[in-house]
């Protein structure tokens, strides 16, 4: 009896590292583009969305090929970020922070209406990128595209770290991160580097996009709105702002989401990021990775 | 001075019953007018609460269905269940509802306002989950997903006109009050207001929990109209509804609220059958007012007899209260 419950228990770290990976990369986005321009991009669960939608109709035109459904998913994505910024976004960039909010929502809901009123409400098949196996360890299963999910994240997560820190215009991205006017006067194009975040985000929000579908194959034009949402609050747990933080944040939280399940009713599931996040701003609003920080004049 | 004031109450008082009176005697015969009306008075109290909190006191709640729920759930519940009459009913719902906000509030607006954005939100669905677990929760009778058919419909257009008049004037008091420009001091700029010794997290707490009361009131009113309590009536998007009437209206403009609280109910019956597009159209408003006019159609402004004579040109206007804002 004890021997099961520990496997199921190791079992659930596993689909918990697993969930946690896909919110790892939309949690990314969001704290790349706070960390930049401070704002909360409500439309970036909906990014993820429509990245799912173009890995759909990619496997459409290429067929079920991994790789170039993934690639042309990102690009979409990347473009569909870079747009939103530079309509909705910048011209707002002086304006109070509250109607900057309320024109991300507005993203928000133009992007989940918009693609529900072309392509149609009712949920579609994501098509089957690779062949499902699973692989016995003991007791435990694990799954091919398990493996895919957390390899491809990885590999991602690498890469970006490798694009922040070792390229020039990573090292932009920090210095306009750090200060935007002092960066500006540095030379450096502040508007350029404010897209290349947006478009960063954006690819790696499609990527999870792309893997959910793989993963859990149904797509509809609202699926973006809970992850998104749990991903945002997986970027405040691990301290926004702060990229390995948005990873150790988004594993937390497919864990925590994962182990809830098994002490509550599931109906219970959406609440735990809410739960969390309220704990988290009280406890330590600048997250687990954050510093204490009082607000400048 | 004292004169001028006091007449001006009764000349809006009397326009507030002649109104009443037109609007009753050419729609209330039918059924689905009145119905609408009514929806239209409740959307009133909702946007111009939420004004309160986004407008006025420069927060961003995106909770207001929850605090909506509770006082649905609760006034109904009384009415329901306990057989309690409808206005000691309503009065519970929206102090509930109150008190919930208050609970809610004093964490988080310690915060900047794009956390409470979110934490606002989450609020929001955490009471829906409870709604819907209601079995597991101890409270079966509340019906989880299935909801309680059979809410008295205590609701008549006559006192849902008669709240909302009631709630635009105890905010529209509130904030030519000491208390309501200490609220708007902090939207202005918060740092200075502390400086100024403005206790900024109690004047946000304290909007934020009037407001929600005022959504308790609404969701009371709301319930008893429907006669049906669901959670699926307090999703989000109604919460986006809402919001929508504080932007079309005006941050920080009763009047601009209120009317934009009738015109989006009109708007919303009209568009009934194409719910998709009636949502594309409200993002794109969002989107496009906030680009066009960050402060709303009205900004700060506020529809009043003064604003209204002020159109002839010549007659010097008369000072006019809750109007000052700078559109910077």
């Amino acid at each position: 009896m004890e021997g099961t419950s520990l496997t199921m228990f190791l079992q659930q770290i596993i689909n918990g590292l697993s969930l946690g990976s896909i919110y790892a990369l939309i949690a990314l986005g969001y704290t790349m583009v706070y960390g930049i321009v401070r704002l909360i991009n409500f439309a970036h669960g909906d990014v993820y969305m429509v990245g799912a939608y173009l890995g759909f109709f990619a496997a459409g035109w290429f067929g079920p090929r991994f790789i170039p459904v993934l690639l042309v998913s990102m690009a979409g994505a990347a473009l569909l970020g870079v747009i939103i910024e530079r309509a909705a976004y910048k011209p707002l960039r002086m304006a109070p922070r509250i109607a900057a909010l309320t024109t991300a929502i507005g993203v928000s809901l133009l992007l989940e209406n918009g693609t529900r009123f072309v392509i149609g409400p009712n949920p579609k098949g994501f098509p089957d990128l690779i062949e499902r196996q699973t692989y016995n360890l003991g007791s435990l299963e694990i799954s091919n595209v398990d493996i895919l999910v957390l390899l491809v994240s990885l590999g991602l997560m690498v890469l970006l770290q490798f694009i922040v820190y070792r390229t020039r215009i990573g090292k932009s991205m920090r210095a306009v991160s750090f200060d935007k006017d002092a960066a500006r006067l540095m030379g450096i194009d502040v508007d350029r580097v404010i897209s290349v975040t947006f478009a960063i985000g954006s690819a790696l929000a499609a990527a999870a996009g792309v893997l959910v579908g793989i993963a859990y194959p149904r797509i509809d034009p609202y699926m973006g709105i809970m992850p998104g949402l749990k991903a945002f609050v997986a970027a405040v747990l691990g301290g926004i702002g702060i990229i390995p933080g948005a990873v150790l944040g988004g594993i937390l939280m497919g864990e925590a989401e994962v182990l809830s399940v098994q002490f509550f009713p599931s109906t219970f599931k959406n609440a735990t990021a809410f739960v969390i996040l309220i704990l988290v701003l009280l406890l330590r609003p600048s997250g687990l990775l954050g510093r204490q920080q009082s607000e400048k004049v | 001075m004292k004169a001028t004031l006091s007449n001006r109450y009764v000349v809006s008082a009397a326009g507030a019953i002649l109104l009443y009176f037109v609007l009753s005697l050419a729609f209330g015969s039918n059924e689905y007018y009145s119905h609408v009306l009514t929806l239209a008075a409740i959307n009133v109290i909702l946007a111009v609460s939420l004004n309160l909190i986004n407008g006025f006191t420069g927060q961003f709640s995106l909770g207001h269905a929850g605090f909506m729920a509770v006082g649905a759930y609760v006034a109904g519940g009384l009415t329901f269940f306990l057989k309690v009459p409808f206005l000691p009913a309503l009065a519970a719902g929206a102090l509930a509802a109150g008190i919930v906000g208050f609970l809610v509030g004093l964490p988080t607006l310690r915060l900047r306002g794009d956390y409470l954005a979110i934490a606002t939100l989450g609020f929001g669905e955490i009471i829906r989950v409870l709604i819907i677990n209601s079995d597991a929760i101890g409270l079966p009778m509340l019906g989880g997903p299935r909801g309680v058919r059979g809410i008295p419909g205590y609701t008549t257009f006559g006192w849902a006109y008669f709240f909302a008049v009631f709630t635009i004037l105890v905010i529209a008091n509130f904030i030519n009050s000491t208390h309501g420009r200490a609220c708007i001091s902090v939207r202005e700029d918060e740092v200075a207001a502390e400086a100024m010794g403005v206790d900024t997290t109690r004047y946000k707490v304290l909007a934020f929990s009037i407001g929600a009361a005022f959504a308790g009131l609404a969701g009371g009113l709301f319930a008893h109209q429907l006669q049906l309590l669901h959670p699926d009536s307090y999703t989000f998007l109604k919460s986006v509804d809402h919001l929508t009437m504080v932007v079309l209206g005006g941050m920080g403009s009763i009047t601009g609220a209120a009317v934009a609280g009738v015109f989006i109910t009109a708007f919303s019956e009209a568009l009934r059958e194409v719910q998709d597009l009636r949502m594309i159209v409200y993002s794109l408003s969002l989107i496009i007012i906030m680009l066009v006019r960050p402060q709303g159609l009205m900004g700060g402004r506020e529809l009043t007899m003064d604003s209204v004579r002020r159109l002839w040109p010549g007659r010097r206007a008369a000072h006019t209260g809750g109007g000052a804002r700078g559109t910077a």
